[in-house]
């Protein structure tokens, strides 16, 4: 017997060491969740890059330490991406939120790879078991700015400098319209695409032309705050958009279409650490809190507040579509009859310009 | 179109070409010592994120754009080294210039992508930029419009009424002649380098804090092989070169003038534009072999070693 | 003491081989001084450059992945600059190879025929070697710079390759997002290991070593490149034979970058999209001068530059390195090779020692 009793214990306490040890380990490896952001470009200062990353933030914030982030930024769409993303499945990201629509395929195909890892894509329209998308109404903060440029330009002449011709973008112009012309039906939308998302020089050019021809409200759907700051510098209004760019142009800036992910990514957070999570086509808006307007200019007048808080409200609720009719085409077709509106179907596929907008769509 | 869009096109024109009449004229003075450096683009980059740096943290144009021109000449140092007292091939070490320059400038300016700057502002000079039509054309610019045209008309100077300008030219037309009359060949060479880095810094900075005023990766986008096209295309003449930058910004600036005002054009072939015509100036000028060779430097891009002769 | 700088009377074979080495012994150093600089652990940091990326299968099929464009273009590229034709044009020439290629994969999607691929890699090199028979054209025609029009062309590429995009070859069903449809099975490159992405376009980079190496190092025309190249200035050299060295020059490098264009949307891309090059046209450039226009040096140095990409963003993920790193270290490799290569051609000795000697060439 005594010579016994050491093997046993031994074996005895590793038993014990590698069962409290597979515990903790466990133990801590559902603890902390290991959230993966991948950016399309740098975050700056400004932005669409530069809203996902407040949103991680917040997720930081509201879960503390029950999560981690890691984000990749400046990751070209494409070949290159779907090494990135599959890295960080692999370096045990249980949930990778891809921010831009270029990563739809290859977010579709790491996923088929790591049916454990949860994916979140951003703007895109393909779901999988383990892949949901996401993305924002950002028309109805389009429709809300364009009452105000309606209302606060004298020469009836509103600019749009624009990236590339999607139907995100098209929406946009086309809700932008709309709302301009509901508070002024004799509205000019003039547009000048810069193919590229992120040029300043090119934006800059582009917004100095719109207002040499006589634009005095400019917005833009491109991700640099150039248009603000050479409105600023023109001396004419600017509706922002992302993010907030009062500081870029703090007289020109009348308000900003600017979209919020926080709420959002902390929402799905949760549900995979609950295990709740299920793949799902999101497409929030103003009633989600993923659409916000940045706060209006003391240069608005009172009761163009008055107008939009309340158009904001009906929109929130339900009871009012931006593209309601009637509506008509850019060559004076009737779209949409009144009292009608346009389906999602219709909205997604959108590739046509609205009565008032000057230009062409590039083919 | 109106008289007063007109107008607005010219000022706009005279804006978009000035960082390539500073690029164009540094990289002129280097080619005409017989050295082809290559590397502009990288040179404007470092130069336009050092710049913007200064200028977001002192909001000092001057800092800036001593700093911007500084950080160019630094560039152009190593392209210096390499080509002149290395003797490395001067097109490889240009293109690794401009490779090291795009990967540098992004790196310094990690912390300052889409920062907000109180760029510099255009001047206004009582009575005088209240003129109209010519007040609006002359007197309307911020101050690193004029100062491109001051150095212009330096280098004018330089090159046809000083001694240092004709020995400047004969080097680049036979360095070996040079050599044996007993100027200092690399010396001189090194000078101009510097002299070319200093200027392609300086039209980045105007990119940078003057223009956009922002700063963004590689947003110089081509303006540096543009400003090499123009040197060609100018066959090696400073007046030439701001007419030719003033052409090319006229062409960017029309392009988005003819898509607000409605045309039916594919606003992907407009963006073509600028690179096209580009192309299209480059082979009539250069069609005329004649006219190169009179007014290019003849020992342009060759390598020169005193001791090798 | 006084160095003196001398021209040797040969080119010595030992620093031919030799300046790599000394070249990449001084990016170590550097990149030991960045990464302590950027208060990194500098062990941590070339684990995190050189050695995770390439841990595991999946990571060696990536690198392959990355290096077979680098390779493909830098030996079409060194074909040219051996002649002393610059042609820095591969972006675009790249680009329009993928236009020409995937408009195969799009006009004939659905069909299972075998000869998709063959077909979209013949509509590619035709692409390729248009695009860059531009510059060649003007260059023969009206003494244009190949490198201006090369490079200007780039920015034409890319905007033609967006106008398609947009217009007639967007995806019928894709919402109207810059995108063509996804190509067949019958227009995409078959993977060869599983597990990677590592596709049979790689083995067409192989073979474009052995042939590059053929050319250049074993045939006549190999052999009339260098001395055009040697002799670009010398009135002696006959007229229409440095035509031809000029068209042989570009339309190489417009070959290889077509063909790594269909790789890239027939292999890892499977479509066409608005961008299908990360700039490897450009990356080409360096890869053919570090690997000194040798076959045999551009495999090597497109595996270290692919590596390079890869350790930028495994430094990215694992140690928080921005990934514009990657650019400077190619940048100072580039630098330090060119610096190094002064090795070959001249030697440093003491003044009092060469002064009695004085050999020239």
């Amino acid at each position: 017997m005594k010579q016994n009793w050491l093997p046993r214990t031994v074996l005895f306490i590793s038993a014990m060491v590698f069962i409290v040890a597979g515990f903790s380990s466990m133990a801590f490896g559902k603890d902390k969740l290991k959230i993966g952001f991948v950016y399309v470009s740098p975050i700056g200062d400004a932005g669409w890059t530069y809203q996902h990353d407040l949103g991680r933030l917040a997720v930081e914030k509201n879960l503390g330490d029950k999560v981690s982030t890691k984000f990749i930024e400046s990751v070209p769409e494409g070949a290159e991406a779907e090494r990135v993303i599959r890295d960080l499945a692999k370096s045990g990201y249980k949930l990778i939120f891809t921010t831009s629509f270029g990563y739809m395929n290859p977010t579709l195909k790491v996923a088929k790879l790591f049916p454990k890892t949860i994916f979140e894509h951003s703007t895109g329209y393909k779901l999988a078991k383990n892949v949901g998308t996401y993305m924002c109404r950002f028309y109805e903060g389009r429709y809300l700015t364009g009452i105000i440029a309606g209302k606060m330009t004298k020469s009836n002449q509103l600019g749009y400098v624009a990236a590339f011709p999607i139907p995100e973008v098209i929406r946009g112009i086309n809700a932008f319209t709309l709302g301009a012309k509901s508070v002024n039906p004799d509205i000019r939308v003039k547009v000048i695409w810069v193919n590229s998302w992120f040029d300043p020089g090119k934006e800059r050019e582009a917004s100095e032309a719109l207002i040499d021809q006589g634009v005095d409200v400019i917005t833009h759907h491109t991700d640099s705050t150039a248009p603000v700051m050479t409105a600023e510098e023109k001396g004419v209004y600017a509706i922002g958009y992302h993010s907030d760019m009062s500081k870029y142009g703090p007289n020109a800036q009348l308000t900003a279409t600017t979209h919020v992910w926080g709420d959002y990514y902390t929402k799905v957070a949760r549900q995979v650490l609950d295990g709740t999570w299920k793949s799902t086509a999101v497409w929030g808006g103003i009633k989600d809190g993923m659409i916000k307007l940045a706060p209006i200019s003391k240069k608005v007048p009172a009761d163009v507040v008055e107008l939009v808080k309340k158009t904001q409200k009906s929109i929130a609720d339900g009871s009012f579509h931006p593209f309601t009719g009637p509506i008509r085409r850019q060559d004076g077709k009737l779209l949409v009859k009144a009292g009608k509106h346009l389906t999602d179907k219709d909205l997604l596929g959108m590739n046509y310009y609205v009565e008032g907008i000057i230009g062409s769509i590039p083919k | 179109m109106t008289l007063d869009t007109l107008m607005n096109i010219l000022v706009a024109t005279i804006a978009a070409g000035t960082p390539l009449v500073y690029a164009a004229l540094g990289e002129l003075i280097v080619e005409k010592s017989g050295v082809l450096n290559l590397g502009v683009e990288g040179m404007m980059l470092v130069g336009a994120i050092s710049g913007f740096i200064v200028m977001a943290k002192t909001g000092s144009l001057l800092l800036a754009v001593s700093c911007g021109m500084l950080a160019g000449a630094i560039m152009s140092l190593i392209f210096a080294v390499l080509t002149l007292t290395l003797m490395a091939n001067q097109v490889a070490s240009g293109l690794a210039l401009t490779i090291f320059g795009t990967g540098l400038s992004s790196f310094m300016g990690i912390d300052y992508t889409s920062v907000a700057l109180k760029g510099a502002r255009e001047i206004h000079i009582p009575f005088f930029s209240d003129i109209p039509i010519l007040g609006r054309l002359v007197f309307s610019y911020d101050i690193l419009v004029y100062l491109s045209l001051v150095l212009l008309a330096l280098v004018l100077w330089f090159l046809y009424k000083t001694r240092a300008g004709l020995i400047l030219k004969a080097i680049g037309e036979s360095p070996r002649s040079g050599h044996a009359l007993g100027f200092p060949v690399i010396r001189i060479r090194y000078l101009a380098v510097l002299f070319g880095g200093a200027m392609a810094g300086l039209g980045g900075v105007y990119l940078s804090v003057a223009y956009t005023p922002m700063w963004v990766e590689g947003m110089v986008s081509g303006r540096g092989w543009v400003a090499l096209a123009l040197v060609v295309f100018a066959t090696w003449r400073p007046m030439r070169v701001l007419t030719g930058a003033y052409l090319f910004g006229g062409v960017t600036i029309i392009q988005f003038h003819i898509q607000g005002f409605g045309f039916e054009i594919p606003s992907q072939v407009l963006s073509m534009l600028p690179y096209l015509a580009t192309i299209a100036v480059l082979v009539l000028i250069s069609r005329d072999k004649k006219l190169i060779r009179l007014n290019s430097p003849a020992s342009l891009g060759i390598t020169f070693h005193p001791e090798n002769n | 003491m006084v160095f003196k700088i001398e021209p040797r009377p040969v080119p010595s074979r030992q620093m031919k081989y030799f300046s790599p080495l000394i070249a990449a012994l001084l990016m170590l150093v550097s990149g030991l001084l960045i990464f302590t600089l950027l208060g990194k652990n500098p062990v941590n940091a070339f684990y995190a450059f050189f050695i995770e990326p390439v841990n595991d299968f999946y990571g060696i099929g990536e690198l392959f992945i990355k290096a077979s464009p680098l390779m493909l273009i830098g030996i079409g590229l060194a074909i040219g600059f051996k002649a002393n034709i610059w042609n820095i044009g591969a972006e675009g020439q790249l680009t329009m190879g993928a236009i020409f290629g995937g408009g195969v994969a799009i006009y004939f999607n659905g069909s299972t025929s075998f000869f998709i691929l063959p077909g979209m890699f013949l509509a590619g090199i035709a692409g390729g070697m248009f695009w860059a028979s531009i510059p060649a054209f003007l260059k023969i025609r009206y003494n244009a710079n190949e490198i201006l029009v090369s490079l200007m062309l780039n920015y034409v590429a890319v905007l033609i390759l967006s106008l398609l995009i947009h217009g007639p070859w967007k995806d019928p069903q894709g919402y109207g997002f810059p995108q063509s449809v996804l190509f067949s099975e019958s227009a995409l490159l078959p993977v060869m290991v599983e597990g990677t992405r590592l596709h049979a376009g790689v083995l067409i980079s192989f073979a474009a070593v052995g042939v590059g190496w053929i050319f250049l190092l074993r045939s006549f025309i190999g052999y009339q490149l260098q001395v055009s190249g040697l002799a670009i200035n010398a009135a002696s050299y006959a007229g229409f034979k440095y035509k031809k060295m000029i068209w042989i020059g570009l339309l190489a490098g417009g070959l290889t970058a077509g063909i790594a264009g269909v790789s890239e949307i027939s292999g890892p891309i499977g479509q066409l999209l608005p961008s299908v090059s990360p700039g490897y046209g450009f990356a080409a450039i360096i890869v053919a001068y570090v690997g000194r226009l040798h076959p045999g040096g551009i495999f090597l140095s497109s595996l270290l530059m692919a590596l390079l990409y890869l350790g930028g963003e495994s430094a990215q993920m694992s140690l928080d390195l921005p990934s514009a790193v990657t650019g400077v270290f190619q940048g100072m490799l580039l630098f330090y090779l060119l610096a190094a290569d002064f090795l070959i051609h001249f030697q440093i000795r003491l003044k009092s020692t060469s002064a009695l000697k004085g050999t020239r060439p």
